[in-house]
């Protein structure tokens, strides 16, 4: 087969997405209750569960290289610990 | 970016802000426990996920004509069992194939048909967002009843769609598979589920899941999960699995909501508010409650 018939994934030569956004979710960290209810709905997988402080439960964490600031998460979090702030 | 969610599809990808189909790949392909390779119908999922040099997917990944991915992926599942057979290849593989609507209710059906009917081993995913929205917003046969579209506008002449959508799961369900099933983006643990129960199907599967689009609905980027929900919880679309002929409804709303509930806040029907069309609405909740008793009826339950 022809080298280089198919592409590979690469991350280093994606589209930074981030900078579509105009508005940015913005977790407040001390109302994330962890349930992690946002995470799989985020269109570009940018919402990471990290350990905060040393508070046992983890909290959601957003990459804005990729998120595109679409406010799902802010939409869905049941605690509403997300609110989207101008950029 | 989160690492386990992007195991099989990374960010990068170019959908709209706001659109449900990343999450139906990362559940579906999510639940695979042996590798997995995809067969991709044109459509906003491949223009999106696929632009030079990048591609998201990090599975192997094939895209074809907008007709044939169906054939595509009996073609592929062939192939990898003549491989077998010879014994070139030990491990199992699963095969899915991803289309939009367009792609499989118009387009791809013949394809579709022809697959299901040879009896291929692969899971065939169909994300149904009502419309050519790639190409910006023309009527399919998914589109449903008073829809406005590129090319059923709505106007002094005319409410938008005046035909309902095709009852697509009949279609596939009349060749005999033996498992196929209705989710919703907006209901990920269900998804998952029935994802799980068709890439365990030995021979064709299929999943019908909705998708909200943001784009041409024309409702905010932030609301895909909730308009997912109300269209459930309206009973506009019923979550439900056939197992060897066997009916099951999977989720029963405390109680149905009415169907404007739904139509608020899309742009498309934003129309049917005006005195004129008050009988379209009346018409869609009579479509969706002769719908769902039929299904009812097959599911035998009150």
């Amino acid at each position: 087969m022809k080298k280089d018939i198919a592409i590979r994934h690469d991350l280093s030569k994606a589209p930074k997405t981030g900078t579509w956004r105009y508005m940015h979710p913005d977790v407040d960290k001390k109302k994330c209750i962890g349930c992690e209810t946002c995470v799989p709905f985020c269109p570009d997988a940018a919402i990471s569960m990290v350990k905060y402080k040393d508070e046992s439960k983890k909290k959601a964490d957003v990459d804005y290289e990729y998120c595109k600031g679409c406010g799902v998460c802010a939409e869905i979090c049941p605690v509403k610990a997300i609110t989207m702030k101008k950029n | 970016m989160n690492e386990k969610l992007a195991k099989n599809f990374a960010p990068g990808h170019s959908a709209c802000a706001g659109c449900g189909f990343p999450a139906i790949i990362r559940a579906v392909l999510g639940e695979a426990t042996d590798p997995v390779v995809v067969v991709n119908a044109t459509g906003c999922m491949e223009v999106t996920s696929t632009l030079y040099p990048y591609t998201a997917w990090k599975v192997p990944y094939l895209h074809n004509a907008f007709e044939n991915a169906a054939a595509t992926v009996s073609g592929v599942e062939r192939a990898y069992k003549a491989l077998a057979k010879k014994g070139k290849i030990q491990k199992k593989i699963k095969f899915v194939a991803f289309g939009g609507d367009g792609g499989t209710y118009d387009i791809g059906l013949q394809a579709l048909s022809g697959a299901l009917e040879r009896g291929h081993d692969f899971l065939y995913v169909c994300y149904d967002n009502g419309g050519y929205m790639n190409t910006g917003n023309q009527k399919s046969s998914a589109t449903p009843y008073g829809a406005a579209t590129e090319t059923t506008p709505a106007g002094k002449d005319s409410f938008g769609k005046m035909t309902k959508r095709k009852n697509l799961m009949e279609i596939v369900n009349a060749h005999g598979i033996k498992y196929l099933a209705q989710a919703n983006v907006a209901f990920l643990a269900d998804l998952k589920q029935k994802a799980k129960k068709a890439l365990e199907t030995d021979g064709p599967s299929f999943l019908l899941v909705f998708q909200p689009c943001t784009n041409n609905w024309k409702f905010p980027t932030s609301d895909y999960v909730r308009l997912g929900k109300l269209a459930t919880e309206t009973n506009m679309w019923p979550l439900y699995e056939i197992e060897n002929g066997n009916y099951v409804i999977n989720y029963v709303p405390k109680e149905q909501r009415p169907i404007e509930e739904f139509l608020k806040g899309q742009g498309r029907f934003k129309h049917l508010a005006a005195p004129e069309n008050k009988h379209v609405i009346a018409e869609m909740q009579q479509i969706l409650n002769d719908d769902l008793a039929r299904l009812m009826a097959k599911a035998k339950c009150e």
